[in-house]
């Protein structure tokens, strides 16, 4: 991650453990839906899970079009 | 005891040499006889029967801008003064001298199976590079301590060519070199942390004995201006790979990324794709890895005009026990990859 931010490539991170995320250095945080699928709901049904996905890039998307100040 | 002599070879750049500024920063390698500018500093430190027998002398940009030439070169004339002994630097934070610094110490050592000690702030880009090859003594970022840190390297260099043991990095002040060196020590591993605690708990001074990897901030990329016309790149350090891993990206402490072909595909399927990753329960990514790779969603924006086109091929490796130099090199070639790709954003999953 920090090497393609490095790089000038903004990231927008998506993962559970964001605490983790952030003490390496990630600019662009987005909270995952779990560790065993950060971009899924298994307990849900096919569409809703769809949606909920479709919701977490679009987060990521708004951070990625969104300044980070320090 | 008889008197040992010490013929030490000194390294320079232009500027500390005294041939000039940026204006010399191209000049070719040569070599003065006796000290040169830093290497006079050294005077004092030195004891009988030890000497700078001759001073090398480069421009930054030509040891920059064909290093392993210039260092070939620079080699040939270090060996021409047959020393016992290289010291190059101090570089402080210059970060062109640092390299040529530490690609010379490492290539003498290697080649002419002598000791070679630099030294550099912390900050300076050839710590990163040498610290493990290379004996690197930490200084200040600039040359108002000169004195007491060539008289360190001197110190290190005299040690390590009686081959006398070399203390922690602490106690003889180089960066340390990531070695694991075994030890006897007076108390168990249990008494000595209860002991550091209690000196943190009173405010005392205390080591650790585990040294943390240090995370650089780095400045956060500026936003996107237009999602509608960019183009966006998924990755993934969860290993989701084509089916027969081909290129052999391994469970942990993967050597390997790839980058494999979405172009026409709305939906990763699950027969298509297998997990390496040995640190989570992968059952559920193989069962939809879009759960892990959201293409499928992605496709949706994409159709929606929320981002300008998905990137046709998504990049992965495996996230998991990774040594961080490993991972920076990973991380350093994907980024190539995305760059040379025409990518402007990247969404990474990561488990």
């Amino acid at each position: 991650m920090t090497e393609l931010e490095q790089a000038g490539l903004p990231v927008a991170h998506i993962c559970t453990m964001t605490p983790v995320a952030e003490m390496v250095g990630s600019n662009r945080v987005v909270p995952g839906n779990g560790i065993v699928h950060p971009v899924g709901d298994a307990a849900r049904t096919a569409a809703e899970e769809r949606a909920i996905r479709r919701g977490i890039l679009e987060r990521a998307l708004r951070v990625l079009a969104t300044p980070v100040e320090k | 005891m008889a008197e040992r002599r010490l013929r030490i070879v000194h390294f320079l750049n232009q500027m500390f040499g005294g041939l000039g500024g940026e204006e010399a920063a191209g000049v070719g390698p040569r070599l003065v006889e006796g000290a040169v500018g830093p290497g006079r500093a050294l005077a004092p430190a030195l004891a009988d029967g030890e000497a700078v027998v001759a001073t090398v002398i480069c421009g930054d940009n030509y040891v920059a801008e064909r290093t392993e030439q210039a260092v070939g070169e620079l080699v040939a004339l270090v060996r021409s003064a047959a020393p016992d002994l290289l010291l190059a630097g101090p570089a402080f934070n210059a970060g062109r001298y640092g390299q040529a610094c530490g690609a010379l110490c490492q290539a003498v050592s290697a080649e002419l199976g002598i000791p070679a000690v630099t030294a550099m702030a912390d900050e300076n880009p050839g710590v990163e590079l040498y610290h493990r090859d290379v004996y690197v003594v930490r200084t200040g970022d600039s040359a108002r301590q000169m004195a007491s840190d060539m008289a360190a390297m001197l110190r290190l260099g005299r040690k390590l060519v009686a081959g006398e043991p070399i203390g922690r990095p602490s106690v003889e002040g180089y960066f340390p070199r990531g070695r694991v060196v075994p030890e006897i020590a007076p108390k168990s591993a249990a008494e000595r942390a209860v002991d550091m605690l209690l000196a943190k708990l009173r405010g005392e001074p205390y080591e650790s004995e585990v040294r943390l990897p240090r995370f650089r901030p780095i400045p956060a990329p500026p936003p996107v201006a237009d999602l509608r016309r960019a183009r966006v790149a998924l990755v993934t350090d969860g290993g989701l790979v084509p089916r027969g891993n081909p290129d052999q990206i391994e469970f942990r402490a993967a050597t390997k990324w790839g980058s494999y072909p979405i172009a026409g595909v709305n939906d990763l399927a699950s027969a298509d794709y297998e997990v390496v990753h040995g640190g989570y329960d992968t059952s559920l990514v193989k069962e939809d890895p879009d759960r892990l790779v959201p293409v499928d969603a992605a496709r949706d924006l994409e159709r929606a005009g929320a981002i300008g086109e998905l990137y046709d091929h998504f990049l992965s490796t495996t996230g998991l026990a990774n040594p961080l130099d490993n991972s920076r090199r990973l991380g350093r070639e994907m980024a190539e990859h995305l760059r040379a790709a025409g990518v402007d954003a990247v969404i990474l999953t990561s488990t």
